[in-house]
């Protein structure tokens, strides 16, 4: 919502300054976005004359003029072909920053000839699109004189953010009557006195809506006759041009001032174009409308509508239709002004999306008791601005009838301090609500108050309390900390959020970059990874490339792992927290921590070169584990990891019955848009498999320090390829689970020194001793029994 | 060395050995003529060898010059000893040299996103506060995301929240993608009796994509529901945590009417700042910047969720999580966050151990 402060004072008589009614507007809750003051830019130019044009001597359409400046004569070359002896004009001289172009006129010869300035075009000036010829001002204007000042462009526009809440202020008279209310001046009243008709309305109006007309309860009409419409006045053009509106004729150009003006919508139908009875109904759906807005919209089965005896004409407080709209020709007129209902006319105009002033106006409620007043004023615009001598009013035709509210709302005088901690007396309350047009009376301990027509937005108590500590001003609530609650021995975060924060704090010290990537992704990539059902495709999304929920992290990260390689970088490591979806239902919502190694092995002079492989996705995936108290040890590995990964290079850790995690090489066919030196890993742990730690109070168990020093033995073993090493540990820890404390494998060979299908898997075996030192020999014992069971469960040779 | 004399004077080893020690330029060397000296086969072990056939008075003398011999050429030994090794240690190390320009291995290069790392903080704060996290999801239906907070389906302000819808059964309660984290704040009133105090922060989605807006993005909403909390305590309580946020003492905070359907009153708030030169500076610089909106939570909000307006009342308030990051880190632009570019996560990421505390905040 804007409006030039000229505009403003025309309903406010007022002294304040331009920043006392910014900041008071703000105060209040009419906040102000923006204060435009396009006389700025206009402060260079002035007001002259051309005292002589003549032919430029060596081209056909230039004129070198003689122009009058107040204080001296200028020569000015021009090619406009309205430059003539005698024209007033907008002079720009050599130095002013030109408004269109942002750069100073410099002095030059145009074709030879001296030019000491510019008459300026609309265009030029920033102030129009027109470049038809300079600007012809008026006889009044003053040679010498600021043009900013003469045309009104010394008026500051003010522009607020209108919350959806304040219909009234969607109108400068509104706006003015919010800022009497606050103590910033006077307002003055709206002169509508009824029109006297001289004859009968003369077009039927009917209401044929169910539920007692509540889409249109109240509807009045007025015909003028023998009127001329044309051009409106320059008042009214710049008005309308300063809030952004094109002027169009004198008729649209009144309802559009009304509206910005009043808050008014009103609707002027061509009188010659109604055919039969106006009536005011549902549509039927299937009708078209050719709008004013130059679209055609196909209706919707009960769309409130006007039409006649043809058909649809206009969308009710919505958009007019082209074929009962004034023109040029129209002479005679029926003047609409009615109250639609705030619910239908939002509906109508979300399903077909046409935003319009009047329907803004309309879906938030306009002020009822205002539609009578709103057409008095329309039709003396009407009268004054397009009335001939032989123009006949009608009566007004009021049809239906909008019940004034009467409901009082009680507000306890305690409300406002138990509410807001500002204790203001009852007296004041009470004053504070009048001002703002409230009828109050007082009970005992209570204010009974009835709200003016033109608030719809007040429903109940807290929205009293809200207008009292308003116009009594935010910045007079006292500030309270809030009071310590009892001591917090609980922790702020649940048990996912601490996964959440671990995992991401684990893998952001493996040496990992957290992203965040969005929450859909295309429809394609979610296929791969999973698939999604039908009910997690968006209805309305941004592109293909983002329109269903993502069923997996891995996909977006692999596509930021791109962008990055693709500007250039040789490693990538990124890793995710955040939800996956697999239904719309709450516990379909899955929150997973996934890392991502992508690139070709990256090169450093103390270091072999090494590409990431599943391992180091292994290795992502047990720290997020282990930070989160899982015991590693325990993890079962499994080779059946989902279908994305590569299905000979990938696993899955479980704990029992629980998935905690799959990893691997990124399967190959995904990774087509990666060349073939950059290996893609990833792994998937899944928060919320992990159980639950324990509550065991926060001591730890006691820890034993074995005193007798642990003994290694190293064993090698020649075994089946297929046999996973896993199981190779396993047996060696279950020859003797007291003594042995940690199986490590420091050597696989797989290669042409050993038989086909075979490998070596070298051990390194810790013993640690309990009570007593071993013997040699009951070491050697131990060490035959490790290899016994690792030959009795895998099959292996020991190599001696 | 050449062979040691065979006389049993003890003199002329004496002179032998010393001049031997003395001529020993390796450590290998000296270990030679200890050998020859006091090793099995040495010198002078062969002549405490032969004391056994001396008289009991011979032995006693010749035993104290032999012993003397022997500890004379022991300290001698052990002083060259350690001559040679501190020599040979000098050789080594003038031979050892790195060159320690050199880079050193590739390190962990690890960091946490801007966007976490500031819920965090703002978790820390509030939960000094009393305050508990509390969460829902990201897909909802209408009725949590606007009906139970006012906001009926024909209201303007649903056009002011650009809603991304799911496929639904029903035309009356759609699935959306929540557009704001207040969702939670009646998932909360009605799992929880009062005295409520709680934060969320998560992810939230509009229909929109642009130089400021971004369809996906993270809010953090607060509720505060007792039967006392009123909108000073609000106002104590919002400034408190700007203030501790941003770490500057004397923050100016601004409150204003505003209007969001789920509180009555409202208010937005802003916090001052400079924009003096193109740049923007928090403080008391006498301007203003627009921050998070807050309010006093509707009646009709609270019977949705089965309290009584007239026994209950507390406040809710909303912020979105990356425009505080912006403010508080000088991150531009938003469309940033989500490019997952490690050149920018390396740069306004945080490290791992970065961990917010308010003990350790400077």
């Amino acid at each position: 919502m804007k409006f030039p402060l000229s505009w403003l004072k025309q309903h406010l008589d007022t002294d304040a300054s331009l920043d006392v009614l910014c900041d008071t507007l703000t105060a209040i809750g009419l906040e102000v976005e923006n204060v435009e003051a396009p006389g700025k830019k206009l402060a260079p130019f002035i007001v002259a004359q051309i005292k002589e044009a003549v032919d430029h001597p060596d081209s056909d359409h230039l004129h070198v003029c003689k122009v009058d400046t107040g204080s001296e004569i200028l020569q000015v070359v021009c090619g406009a072909p309205n430059a003539r002896a005698g024209l007033k004009v907008v002079l720009a001289r050599p130095g002013d920053v030109m408004p269109d172009t942002g750069k100073a006129l410099k002095a030059g010869k145009i074709r030879g000839v001296e030019s000491c300035g510019m008459m300026c075009a609309v265009d030029e000036l920033g102030i129009g699109d027109e470049h038809e010829g300079i600007i012809e001002l008026g006889e009044d204007a003053p040679v010498g004189g600021s043009f900013a000042a003469y045309a009104g462009y010394d008026d500051p526009v003010i522009e607020i953010n209108l919350t959806p809440n304040r219909p009234d202020c969607a109108g400068v008279f509104g706006i003015a009557r919010d800022l009497a209310a606050a103590g910033l001046g006077t307002l003055k009243k709206l002169d509508v006195t009824p029109v006297k008709g001289t004859e009968p309305c003369g077009i039927k109006i009917s209401l044929d809506l169910p539920d007692n007309n509540k889409a249109c309860p109240l509807f009045v009409g007025r015909v003028i006759r023998n009127i001329q419409n044309g051009p409106s006045p320059e008042w009214l053009q710049k008005k309308l041009r300063a809030v952004g509106l094109r002027p169009i004729s004198a008729l649209v150009d009144i309802t559009n001032y009304l509206t910005i003006d009043c808050a008014r919508p009103l609707h002027v139908f061509d009188a010659d174009k109604i055919k039969g009875t106006l009536w005011v109904g549902e549509a039927e759906g299937g009708e078209t409308l050719e709008a004013l807005n130059d679209k055609t919209y196909t209706l919707e089965k009960g769309m409130t509508v006007i039409g006649d005896d043809t058909g649809v004409l206009s969308l009710a407080g919505v958009v007019g239709g082209v074929g009962s709209a004034c023109d040029e020709k129209t002479t005679n007129v029926l003047i609409e002004a009615a109250y639609f209902d705030p619910v239908r006319t939002a509906i109508t105009g979300r399903t077909l999306q046409i935003p319009s002033d009047a329907r803004y106006r309309f879906e938030r409620g306009v002020d009822p008791l205002f539609t009578q007043p709103g057409a008095e004023l329309a039709a003396k615009l009407v009268i004054e601005l397009c009335g001939t001598a032989d123009t006949v009013v009608s009566e007004l035709e009021v049809v239906g009838a909008v019940a004034p509210r009467t409901a009082p709302i009680a507000l306890d005088l305690g409300k406002c301090l138990k509410h807001t901690g500002l204790d203001v007396s009852a007296d004041e309350q009470r004053a504070l609500l009048e001002k703002l047009g409230f009828t109050v009376t007082a009970q005992e301990q209570s204010l009974s108050v009835l709200p003016p027509s033109w608030r719809p937005d007040i429903d109940n108590d807290a929205d009293l309390v809200e207008e009292i500590v308003r116009l009594k001003g935010y910045e007079h609530l006292p500030v309270v900390s809030l009071p310590n609650a009892e001591v917090v021995t609980r922790l702020a975060l649940d048990e996912d959020e601490r996964r959440a924060h671990t995992a991401r704090r684990a893998l952001a010290g493996r040496g990992l970059m957290e992203a965040l990537t969005w929450s859909f992704l295309s429809a394609s990539e979610a296929e791969a990874f999973g698939g999604v059902n039908d009910a997690l495709r968006l209805t309305n999304p941004i592109s293909v490339e983002l329109c269903v929920m993502r069923p997996s992290l891995l996909p977006n990260l692999m596509a930021a792992a791109k962008r990055n390689l693709d500007r250039g970088l040789a490693t990538v490591r990124l890793f995710e927290v955040g939800p996956t979806f697999h239904d719309t239902m709450e516990d379909g919502q899955i929150p997973v921590a996934s890392a991502l190694r992508a690139g070709a092995a990256p090169r450093h002079w103390a270091e072999t070169a090494r590409a990431p492989d599943a391992f180091d996705a292994k290795a992502d995936a047990m720290a997020v584990l282990e930070a989160l108290g899982v015991p590693v040890g325990s993890l079962q590995v499994t080779t059946d990891a989902p279908a994305w990964y590569h299905p000979g290079r990938s696993g899955c850790l479980r704990l029992g019955p629980n998935l905690l995690a799959a990893f691997g090489e990124i399967h190959p066919q995904l990774r087509e848009n990666f060349s073939s030196t950059e290996v893609v890993v990833g792994c998937e742990v899944f928060l919320a498999n992990i159980p639950a730690t324990r509550a065991k109070g926060t001591a730890r168990p006691l820890l034993k320090l074995e005193t007798l020093q642990p003994i290694r033995r190293d064993f090698a073993f020649v075994l089946d390829r297929a046999v996973p090493a896993d199981k190779v540990i396993r047996a060696a820890y279950a020859a003797d689970k007291k003594l042995i404390r940690a199986v490590d494998i420091f050597d696989v060979y797989e290669g042409d020194k050993i038989d086909e299908g075979k490998k070596s898997l070298a051990l390194s075996v810790t013993i640690q001793p309990q009570d007593k030192t071993l013997t040699d020999t009951e070491i050697d014992a131990l060490a035959a029994k490790i290899g016994e069971s690792v030959t009795k469960a895998t099959g292996a040779v020991l190599r001696k | 060395m050449t062979p040691a004399p065979m006389a049993d004077e003890i003199g002329t080893l004496k002179t032998f050995f010393l001049s031997a020690i003395a001529s020993a330029t390796t450590e290998a060397e000296l270990e030679a003529v200890r050998v020859s000296a006091l090793g099995k086969k040495g010198s002078i072990t062969a002549l405490t060898r032969a004391l056994g056939t001396l008289s009991p008075e011979e032995r006693k003398t010749r035993g104290a010059e032999l012993n003397t011999l022997k500890n004379d050429i022991l300290a001698v030994l052990d002083k060259q000893k350690k001559i040679l090794s501190a020599a040979a240690m000098q050789e080594r190390l003038v031979n050892e040299r790195l060159d320690v320009t050199l880079p050193i291995r590739p390190e962990a290069e690890g960091r946490v996103h801007p966007t976490p790392q500031t819920i965090e903080e703002i978790v820390t704060i509030f939960a000094s506060m009393g305050f508990a996290v509390a969460k829902g999801p990201d897909i909802e239906t209408e009725y949590y995301n606007f009906e139970a907070l006012n906001i009926p389906s024909s209201h303007p302000a649903r056009d002011m929240q650009a809603t991304f819808f799911l496929p639904s059964a029903e035309k009356t309660n759609q699935t959306v993608l929540r557009t704001q984290t207040s969702p939670v704040q009646i998932r909360t009133m009605l799992h929880k009796k009062p005295p409520i105090r709680i934060i969320a922060p998560g992810r939230t989605y509009r229909c929109d994509y642009d130089q400021t807006h971004t369809p996906m993005f993270h809010q953090v909403e607060g509720l505060v529901i007792d039967e006392k909390t009123n909108m000073g305590h609000l106002k104590g309580c919002v400034m408190d945590f700007l203030r501790a946020f941003f770490g500057i003492d004397d923050l100016p905070v601004r409150f204003r009417p505003s209007y969001f359907p789920f509180t009555e009153p409202s208010a937005e708030v802003d916090i001052g700042c400079s924009r003096a030169g193109g740049e923007l500076k928090l403080g008391n610089y006498g301007d203003w910047l627009e921050i998070m909106g807050c309010g006093m939570v509707h009646p009709n909000v609270l019977k949705n969720c089965g309290l009584d307006p007239e026994k209950h009342q507390g406040f809710a308030f909303g912020m979105g999580i990356e425009r505080l990051a912006m403010l508080k880190y000088g991150i531009p632009d938003l469309r940033t966050f989500f490019d997952a570019d490690m050149r920018w996560l390396r740069h306004y990421g945080f490290m791992p151990f970065d961990i917010p505390n308010p003990a350790l905040r400077g």
